[in-house]
């Protein structure tokens, strides 16, 4: 049976690894390829880097950071941030990334998916969709709105039409985000999963939000995800790959649990 | 030392095979055309995304006649993913015409619940082979696609592993000195190296994995 993936996602910014709150207050947490082995080694069963500096000359930098990243641990890597182009995807793809994430760039041309799915195929092309409440943070029926530069510019397009158009133009897999819930720790946006689940028939991983266990466990039983992205809670320790696995489990929720992991 | 011809034709990522061979103490050689193949004792044929194509790319580097001449002298062989599929004589995800080299054809997976089918699932062994010494029953590897091979009539054979996302479907198959897997072991942690430098330990022995009553014509193995 398929395993519900538990991805950690590593912020990468001038080759580094970076944590601040909303891009601001960025404080170095060290070197992207070890904390990506460390995560593997605990169990993690995809590993996601964001580019958030995206510059365009720290292109460089970051295919350096993949290529030493898949040289060092053997899960799946997948690079979000700054792909604009096939030609820049290929070069991400090359350096020893599996799949790319596009965001902002898919919304302003959908063309693009369509390209790059053309050109490597659907598995290895994410659209990461940034989903705002329109009614507010506590009302789930007022629908979703897409917002793209990191939550800071609203789009009008509807989160749930665009997931279907996404896969539509060849997205294998759609990472969606909560960006009411982002930063928070007060869970998943369930109710937004649960709609973009069953609206499309690619994997669905649920972002922002998460403070436990339970969480992810909600995420999947609730909200129909196929995987499960946090960013702090693993960074700052507060629980460790096998601790979520642990608790997923207990739920029912068929993980992986590789030998010789620490729990 | 054992070496090895990583099939480059720009279809998908080779940093982490070229790695995870490397390690398992073989030389690895991209091989960019048919060149390469001199002095190789085994054969690895990657890849991911749509079969055409990746055989049109094989066909412009003039690979195909040596990989298929390769594939009957029963030299040591491995095929990943699309690298599997493409051993077979058709695929359903763009009507390719494909090597041939097995009865069958690549057909989308029947019955998933979601495609593609992304993330670790388990590879369920119906004999014992030497690619999986060392390797628990139940290990996960991990899997990215929407297509399978599927042996033709009276060649079931072929398959050593299967996998069930929806349908069950052949996760890895066998013959001779050839094998292939749907998973991709450059991306499954330790079991995936153990699996490769397995591999690695059959190019090395250069003889046929199974008895060569199950296979095609056997040759010996070179002298090195």
């Amino acid at each position: 049976m398929l395993r519900v993936r538990v991805i950690p996602c590593l912020d990468v910014a001038n080759g580094r690894v970076v944590k601040g709150t909303r891009f601001v207050d960025l404080t170095d947490e060290g070197d992207p390829p070890e904390l990506a082995e460390r995560y593997a080694e605990e169990g993690a069963d995809e590993i996601v880097f964001l580019d958030i500096d995206a510059a365009p000359d720290g292109r460089s930098t970051l295919l350096e950071v993949v290529e030493r990243t898949a040289r060092r641990a053997f899960v799946p890597l997948t690079v979000g941030g700054g792909v604009r182009t096939v030609t820049e995807m290929r070069d991400v793809l090359r350096a020893g990334a599996d799949k790319v994430s596009f965001n902002t760039a898919a919304v302003r041309d959908p063309d693009l998916v369509r390209r790059c799915a053309r050109r490597f195929g659907s598995q290895a092309v994410v659209v990461a969709i940034d989903a705002r409440r329109r009614g507010g943070p506590g009302d789930a029926a007022a629908g979703w709105e897409v917002v793209v530069k990191g939550g800071r510019e609203a789009t009008g397009i509807d989160a749930l039409t665009w997931a279907e158009l996404a896969v539509a133009a060849g997205a294998g897999e759609l990472l969606v985000t909560s960006i009411d819930r982002d930063g928070t720790g007060a869970g998943y946006d369930t109710p937004l999963l649960r709609a973009v689940s069953d609206r499309v028939h690619v994997p669905v991983i649920a972002s922002g939000g998460a403070s436990g266990p339970d969480d992810f466990v909600a995420a999947v039983r609730d909200g129909g995800a196929s995987a499960v992205l946090a960013a702090s809670i693993f960074h700052r320790r507060r629980y460790s790959i096998g601790d979520v696995k642990a608790v997923m489990a207990a739920a029912g929720i068929p993980v992986r649990i590789p030998a010789g992991a620490p729990a | 030392m054992t070496r090895i011809a990583v099939v480059d034709y720009g279809a998908g990522n080779l940093v982490s095979i070229e790695q995870a061979l490397s390690a398992a103490g073989a030389e690895v050689v991209l091989a960019r055309g048919p060149a390469s193949f001199e002095g190789a004792d085994a054969l690895v044929v990657p890849g991911v995304g749509a079969a055409g194509p990746a055989m049109a790319r094989l066909r412009r580097r003039a690979l195909e006649a040596p990989i298929l001449a390769w594939i009957s002298d029963d030299r040591p062989f491995l095929g990943i993913c699309l690298g599997l599929q493409l051993l077979f004589e058709g695929s359903d995800e763009d009507g390719a015409v494909t090597l041939g080299a097995l009865p069958g054809r690549t057909v989308r997976i029947a019955d998933a619940p979601r495609l593609p089918h992304i993330g670790w699932n388990q590879v369920e062994r119906r004999r014992a082979h030497p690619l999986f010494d060392g390797i628990a029953a139940d290990a996960d590897f991990y899997f990215v696609h929407s297509y399978a091979a599927v042996p033709g009539p009276g060649a079931e054979g072929l398959i050593l592993a299967e996998t069930a996302h929806g349908g069950r479907f052949a996760s890895a198959i066998a013959r001779g000195s050839l094998v292939g897997v749907q998973f991709h072991p450059e991306r499954s942690g330790r079991d995936g190296l153990r699996l490769l430098a397995n591999f690695v330990g059959l190019a090395a022995a250069g003889s046929p994995a199974e008895s060569a009553a199950t296979g095609g014509s056997r040759v010996p193995a070179r002298a090195r």
